[in-house]
């Protein structure tokens, strides 16, 4: 376990160094949140019946996803570097090394995520704190709340990073990956409630949806967050989220295992 | 015609790859059937919104899409510019006797937008066919205004963005967010936005003359026939940014080795 945390250390520690990202945030999630809040504002405004949520909650849910998108991101641009690994033949060098590969990347892909989330989240949510009224970022109701949110959000990021590593693993398996990782990719994407919250889909949707693993991303800790998911639900979600957790990392400690002891090492 | 020529020699050799042109072709859909996804589940749970109908969003997403994706299509050499200046490639165009746009812009060719083109037109045809516009010429001359103007539009930032790298040399994200923030948000007309940002894109940036002014004279929304020759102004704004284009040429240092 220790060599996997210090795995995980020097990533994060890696991660921190690129500091200009934050500035890069700010001027990139800021606008983009403020959009999608004001059109929000306006669905709500014309149909208020139809709102599935307090408008508090959904504009809590939009910045928090503006802060914490790296945590969350299923485009794997954000893990290039492991993705490469398997693509280009460095995976040999990881293979000399007396560790699991699946728990070796599990930390480093979590580190890099962390990091990233680390250096960004704070001035967004600090400027999205400061604007006028309805579209304001407020803070939790009660540190009970803070608490939850805490867990389901490192739950919800083990889920997205167990998820991210099946995909990457195909790459074992088929040498040109890139079309089932474009399209897996793009369907969780919207899955996981980050172009549409999940309760804005549609009754019949939104009831398979929810028992999906990708329900667990990013849903449950922003919902969490804002007092939207709360008592039986949010224990249910929470279940969902462990249950998840720990068949995708099964099957993936599975599938990594059988892929290494016959490895066919692509390029040179 | 040499641009001609450098187009056929780019897309010659985009299909020799012919997988990868697929997927990267696919992926591009993908992207924008979420975004359209998005729209039909927004619609299917709220109805009408701010008084345009799913099918009138769909025209208007459609022809966003549409000129969005022109754009990045021809002017795609602009937008990767900085590459260009830091590998000091622009100073091999700079001696050339031709003129530099025509160099940049037939430089790339984004092939693999394709799909995403005919997924615009798809969507600009059934909101085109459901919307209950009765289509006089005037109204196939405001939508084809409203198309190129769109298209002029995202051409006009993208130089601009390419501009600002004659002094950054690094590529500034500002003008990305307008460029990617002006399509993904332009699928709705700019009017749900609210009335300030309807402001801004009036008279800053101007995304409501090619989308929300036309749009109004094309859904009925308005008798103002002259809303639907807004677009032209895009010509205006491609101009301006010429001349900052013009401008930063004649303060390039430059930058590679």
């Amino acid at each position: 376990m220790k060599k996997y945390i210090s795995f995980f250390k020097m990533r994060f520690y890696a991660g921190l160094q690129y500091r200009q990202a934050t500035l890069g945030a700010i001027i990139v999630q800021l606008p983009w949140g403020l959009l999608e809040c004001l059109a929000f504002h306006t669905f709500q405004k014309v149909n208020p019946q139809a709102f599935p949520m307090e408008f508090s909650a959904v504009a809590a849910y939009i910045w928090l996803k503006q802060a914490f998108f790296v945590l969350f991101s299923v485009w794997g641009n954000v893990d290039q570097d492991v993705f490469d690994m398997i693509l280009k033949g460095d995976v040999a060098y990881e293979l000399c090394r007396p560790v699991s590969i699946y728990k070796m990347w599990f930390a480093r892909i979590s580190a890099i995520r962390l990091a990233g989330a680390a250096l960004r989240f704070l001035p967004v949510l600090a400027a999205a704190s400061l604007l006028p009224k309805p579209l304001r970022f407020l803070p939790p109701q009660n540190i009970f709340v803070f608490f939850i949110f805490v867990v389901t959000m490192l739950l919800g990021v083990g889920v997205t990073v167990a998820f991210c590593m099946l995909v990457y693993i195909t790459a074992f398996y088929t040498i040109s990956p890139q079309g089932i990782r474009l399209f897996l990719m793009s369907v969780v994407e919207f899955l996981s409630g980050s172009i549409v919250p999940i309760p804005f889909m549609p009754d019949t949707v939104k009831n398979i949806v929810e028992w999906l693993p990708f329900a667990g991303m990013m849903n449950v800790p922003f919902r969490v967050y804002s007092g939207d998911l709360i008592g039986m639900e949010m224990y249910k979600a929470m279940g969902l989220q462990i249950f998840w957790l720990f068949v995708m990392a099964a099957a993936g400690m599975v599938l990594c295992n059988k892929a290494e002891r016959r490895m066919t090492i692509q390029g040179g | 015609m040499l641009y001609f020529h450098y187009i056929k020699v780019i897309i010659q050799s985009a299909m020799e790859y012919k997988a990868s042109f697929l997927l990267g072709a696919i992926g591009q859909v993908l992207v924008s059937l979420n975004g359209l996804l998005g729209i039909y589940f927004i619609f299917a749970r709220f109805h009408i919104i701010q008084g345009y109908t799913l099918n009138e969003a769909l025209l208007c997403y459609g022809m966003m899409l549409l000129g969005f994706s022109i754009a990045q299509c021809v002017a795609r050499g602009f937008e990767s510019f900085s590459q260009l200046i830091k590998s000091g490639g622009y100073d091999r165009i700079m001696v050339r006797p031709r003129s530099p746009i025509l160099q940049v812009l037939g430089s790339k060719f984004e092939t693999n937008r394709i799909l995403r083109i005919l997924l615009a037109l798809g969507m600009f045809f059934y909101g085109a066919a459901h919307c209950q516009i009765y289509w006089t010429a005037d109204k196939i001359a405001t939508a084809l205004f409203m198309i190129v103007g769109i298209t002029i539009l995202f051409m006009g930032l993208i130089l601009l963005g390419a501009s600002l790298c004659f002094f950054t040399i690094e590529d500034s994200g500002i003008l990305n967010i307008l460029i990617h923030g002006g399509n993904e948000h332009g699928k709705y007309p700019i009017d749900i936005y609210g009335k300030s940002m309807l402001k801004f894109c009036t008279y800053v940036i101007p995304f409501a003359l090619v989308q929300y002014y036309p749009l109004q004279y094309l859904l009925n929304r308005t008798s103002r026939w002259e809303y639907g020759l807004f677009p032209l102004g895009a010509i205006v704004f491609l101009f301006i940014c010429y001349g900052v284009w013009r401008f930063g040429m004649r303060h390039y240092q430059s930058a590679g080795s």
